[in-house]
This record gives C-alpha cells, sequence and structure tokens, in this order.
C-alpha cells in the first residue's frame, strides 16, 4: 500500500508560534544582541552604546607577538580545550561499551528499559549535588586516600585528587556520559542484528565486528554524542570552577568573571568567540550527517 | 556472538557494573554521611549515626533563607513544566506537516541545546538589562514617579528566568514529541475520522491516549531540568535565588554536614518526582483497554 494516508487536521502550523515565540525572545534575540553588545563600549558602572572592536583587541592583546609567551586567552582556550579533549575521549569509550552492553547483551525488553533508565536517573537530580559528592571520596581525608594509606600503597594523602583538573574531568565524565550513551544506543538498536550475524557467520571475530560493522553504523550517534559532550564542556563554567576549587581556567568562567564584574561587552565578546568556535566544531563534525534522521 | 556467559559478556558487565557504581557511589555517600553525629565531618568515618544536620538544616542555621529558595525553585519548577508539556506538544503537533520555516526552527531548537549555557545567560541578562534601561528611560522622560523610586530591575524568576529554562526543557520537550510521531501509526487518526470523529474528538479520544505516556515523559524533564539548572539560570534570576543558585554559593562557604544534608533532601525530591512519574508512564502504558 503506497498511497499516503492523509492526516486528517486541519491547518495545526500556528500551534507552533508559542514555541516559536520563547526561541525567538529568549534565544534568537538574546544571541543577537550579545552580539551586538560585544561591539559597545563600557565603563565600570555602565555600557554605552558604540561601535568600536575594543573588546576583541583586548582579548587579543599581545596574542599575536608571543612577547610573553602565550597570552592569557590562548592560556584559557588551550586549557578549555584540554578538558574537552580528554572528557570526550573518556565519555566516548564509557559510553560506547556501556551502549553496546545495552543493546546487544541485554535480550529482554523490560530490563533493558531498567538498565537504560539507571543510567538515567542521575541527569534528572541536581548537578551541583552530583559534584559535591565527590568531595568525602576524594578529599584530603577522604575515602580513596584513606584506604590506600591503610593499604600502605602510598604515605602521604594524594593532593592532587580533588580541586585539580583531575577531579574536573572525573566530574565532567560522571556528569556527561549519560550525552554519550543515548545517542550511540539509539543507533545501535537499528543495526540489523543479522547484519552482525552475518559478519559473525562468515568468520569475523567480536572485535572485527565492532570494528568494521558496529562503529561505522553507529557513527551518526557518536557524532551526535560528541557534539553534545564538546558543546557543554567548550562553555563549562560550573564543574571547572567547583571541581577545580576556582583555581583553573576556562573560557566559560572568564566569561562568569566578566559579568559578575559587569564588564558585559567583554563578555559578550569573549561569548562572540566561544559561539563561532563551537559552531565551527559543529559544522566539521555535522558534515556527514541529518540530525532529523536520527529520531 | 554476543552470548551470555561468553567472554565478552563478562567484559562488558564489569564495564557497565562498575559505571553504575561510578554514578551512584557519590551520592550514595553523601546521603549516608548526612546521617553524620553532631561532631562529625565532612569526610568518613561516621561519628554516630543522627538525624542533626537535618535538624540544623530545618533551623536554617548558617544558611541563607533555603526553605524560601527551595519554595521558589518548586514553582517555578512547575510552572517551567506546565510550559514545556503544553509548549512542546502543540508545537510537536504542528511539526507532523512541513510549515513555513519548520526547518529553520527546528535548528534552532538544536542550536539552543547546544549553544553554551553561558552564552544564552548572558544574552538574556543583557536583553533584560537593555529593557530596564528603556523602561528608565521612559520613566524619567515622563516623570513617572513609580518608576522612578520603585524600579529596581525586569530581571526575575518569572520574566527572564524562567525563559532562559525554556531553551534547556523545551528541545528535550521536541524531541520526545519527534521520537512518538515517528512511530506513531496514522491509520489510526484515518480510522477515527472514518468512523466520524471530528478532529477534536480524534486528538483526546485517539491521539492523546497514545501519546499520553510521553506528555508525562515530557512533564518529568520539564520539572527536573528546571528544578536542578544552574548554568542558563545563573545570570538571570535578578535578585532572588532558586535552590541550584544557592547551593553553588554554599559550595564554597559551607564546611559542615550540613550541605549533605540540604542535598539528600534535594535529592530524594528528584527521586520523589522521578519515581512517581516513571511510575505514571508505567501505568498509562501498562493500563486496560477499556
Amino acid at each position: 500500500m503506497k498511497e499516503k494516508i492523509r492526516i486528517f487536521q486541519p491547518k495545526l502550523s500556528w500551534l507552533a508560534i508559542p514555541f516559536a515565540l520563547i526561541f525567538l525572545a529568549y534565544f534568537v534575540v538574546p544571541l543577537i544582541l550579545t552580539l551586538i553588545v560585544s561591539f559597545w563600549d563600557y565603563t565600570e558602572y555602565s555600557i554605552i552604546p558604540d561601535f568600536i572592536i575594543g573588546n576583541y583587541i583586548y582579548i587579543f592583546d599581545g596574542c599575536f607577538t608571543f612577547e610573553n609567551g602565550l597570552c592569557l586567552t590562548f592560556k584559557t582556550y588551550i586549557s578549555t580545550f584540554f578538558f574537552c579533549l580528554f572528557t570526550w575521549l573518556i565519555t566516548l569509550l564509557l559510553g560506547f561499551c556501556v551502549a553496546y552492553f545495552l543493546a546487544f547483551y541485554v535480550n529482554s525488553l523490560p530490563m533493558q528499559i531498567t538498565l537504560f533508565l539507571i543510567c538515567t536517573i542521575p541527569f534528572w537530580t541536581s548537578n551541583v549535588i552530583r559534584m559535591v559528592s565527590w568531595i568525602p571520596l576524594l578529599g584530603r581525608n577522604g575515602l580513596v586516600n584513606d584506604t590506600l594509606i591503610t593499604l600502605g600503597l602510598i604515605q602521604e594523602p594524594i593532593e592532587w585528587l580533588l580541586y585539580s583538573s583531575f577531579s574536573v574531568i572525573l566530574a565532567l565524565v560522571h556528569l556527561y556520559t549519560l550525552f554519550m550513551i543515548v545517542p550511540i544506543f539509539n543507533s545501535m538498536l537499528r543495526i540489523d542484528k543479522e547484519v552482525i550475524e552475518a559478519a559473525y557467520d562468515s568468520g569475523a571475530n567480536q572485535f572485527q565486528i565492532i570494528k568494521n560493522v558496529i562503529i561505522p553504523l553507529c557513527k551518526p550517534g557518536i557524532i551526535i554524542g560528541s557534539i553534545f559532550v564538546i558543546t557543554v564542556v567548550m562553555g563549562d563554567f560550573l564543574t571547572i570552577g567547583i571541581m577545580g576549587g576556582q583555581q583553573l581556567a576556562s573560557i566559560g568562567k572568564i566569561i562568569n568573571t566578566e559579568m559578575n564584574y559587569l564588564q558585559l561587552p567583554g563578555a559578550a565578546a569573549n561569548s562572540v568567540i566561544l559561539l563561532f568556535i563551537t559552531i565551527f566544531i559543529i559544522i566539521v563534525m555535522t558534515k556527514f550527517i541529518d540530525i532529523r534522521k536520527e529520531l | 556472538m554476543h552470548k551470555k556467559g561468553s567472554l565478552g559478556f563478562f567484559i562488558f558487565l564489569i564495564i557497565f557494573s562498575f559505571f553504575v557504581v561510578f554514578l551512584y557511589g557519590p551520592i550514595l555517600s553523601i546521603i549516608l554521611l548526612s546521617f553524620q553525629g553532631p561532631s562529625g565531618g565532612l569526610t568518613f568515618p561516621l561519628n554516630g549515626f543522627s538525624l542533626y544536620w537535618f535538624g540544623e538544616l530545618w533551623k536554617g542555621s548558617g544558611l541563607v533563607d533555603i526553605g524560601a529558595s527551595f519554595r521558589r525553585s518548586i514553582m517555578l519548577g512547575i510552572f517551567v513544566m506546565i510550559l514545556t508539556v503544553v509548549l512542546s506538544v502543540s508545537a510537536g503537533l504542528a511539526f507532523r506537516k512541513k510549515f513555513i520555516g519548520s526547518d529553520l526552527l527546528f535548528y534552532t531548537t538544536i542550536a539552543s541545546l547546544i549553544v553554551p549555557s553561558i552564552v544564552l545567560s548572558l544574552g538574556v541578562a543583557l536583553e533584560f538589562r537593555l529593557i530596564d534601561s528603556i523602561i528608565i528611560t521612559i520613566g524619567e522622560m515622563f516623570e513617572i514617579q513609580t518608576i522612578l523610586e520603585n524600579f529596581q530591575t525586569s530581571l526575575g524568576m518569572y520574566t527572564s528566568g524562567f525563559g532562559a529554562q525554556l531553551t534547556w526543557t523545551l528541545p528535550f520537550g521536541l524531541l520526545i514529541m519527534f521520537a512518538i510521531f515517528n512511530r506513531f501509526d496514522k491509520s489510526l487518526e484515518e480510522a477515527a475520522r472514518d468512523l466520524g470523529a471530528n478532529p477534536n474528538q480524534t486528538f483526546w479520544y485517539v491521539v492523546f491516549p497514545i501519546i499520553a505516556p510521553s506528555i508525562v515523559g515530557i512533564a518529568l524533564f520539564g520539572f527536573t531540568l528546571s528544578y536542578d539548572e544552574l548554568a542558563r539560570s545563573s545570570q538571570v534570576m535578578g535578585a532572588t535565588n532558586t535552590l541550584p543558585l544557592d547551593l553553588r554559593g554554599l559550595t564554597t562557604t559551607v564546611t559542615t554536614p550540613i550541605i549533605y544534608a540540604l542535598g539528600t533532601v534535594t535529592t530524594s525530591i528528584s527521586f520523589l518526582v522521578i519515581g512517581i512519574s516513571l511510575s505514571f508512564v508505567y501505568l498509562l502504558r501498562h493500563r486496560k483497554i477499556k
């Protein structure tokens, strides 16, 4: 039956208008204003409509002369990329393995749903509390240090467990692996089991099947998950702030600090740059997939 | 391949189990530590077992008015939940057919999900600060006394705050609607029409019951994501604080298990909401067909 079944509905497109208005008022206009204000001037207590590129010049001050080594902005971006890279690698590996287990080793649907929900539930709880909950484990007198000392593996508590790059990445992985699991799992569920059987019957081992069959077929899921993780880490200021003991740099934190000091045009200029870098990353990653087909 | 009991099965089972422990271990540890005795500190071991820190939390000792921000967060969560459900469902219905700008709206929604939260928060804050200056200018121009004397800021939970949160909850709502309508059997509606149902009846008696479990899911996202939202809310709540904003402040100032007690309470609320929603979804899925 090729004949298309007509949905009997009057014109429903107007139902999208309130939805669209919210995004206009709270997403599109704010981003345009950010772009505009990034060219404004400011004093300690007010912002002044203008068209100057001083905010951008200030950000890249000394960046291209390398007089004092790397400038602050480049250092900050390198630090941000560092967190991105490690978080991405770990969440990808972990997320893939978890999704693989759920999709291929768990056969009964109720069990699959239950285990999937177990992975999802923490997403609906407070991020701040999830970060705070590492303190009793990683602190100087925390469970990890205590256990290692009791076992005689170390003499002194390890200092870099908490308020360090390590704890930041750990917390980011803890918070955002789900963003990897969901799209990869979704892609895996679409793989025809017979394709895998065929590969197996042709003599491929599990590693070869994962490498040559499953990963290529999961590519859209992997890319969507990667976009989520990378963009969320690029703009992060809370995790790096709280888990880094307010000592580590990230571009999100710079914007946040500038906002707290009401240097709004400066914050806007930084936001515009961050936004363009994020968009660039996304464009590179979405070259080959159509997000809409993945739902 | 993929047999239970194979070596591969055990390897991936171990990875999965490790992940679940990793996911829940820390939160269990602070739930445990919130029952710390009065002399207990931020780390193990437990010095006795008491409800002392919950008592302290209840009294509000040494804290900002946590009760008030708690109530504010719940109210805002409910407000955002209702809007998320209504707006996502109606937009979801509209998206079943292509309309002018439907692609643009779809990609805007996705973009909203992945735009850095701090950028969005800044943008919304800028927008409302500009509105502030317009209001003040008008006040000065026409010498409107109420504005000149009383006006502080237009930033607030129900002006800028809820909107910033909606940019985070609505994309999830729309994606859920897409997921359900992509698998929706349209012949059911056709049948309803053939039997003489009008569009309203078709929606309420045929479509709605089928999508009801997903609507509960959208509500779950709407409430929990708003209740715990911090990154996008951080600059746009105006003079008031929501619970997550207070919590963040407390992470740097509080050095007693009272923060764990607070964590336990707010996590319990989240778990309660999740539990109720998931039971609802389950019941709706497995209800008897009349």
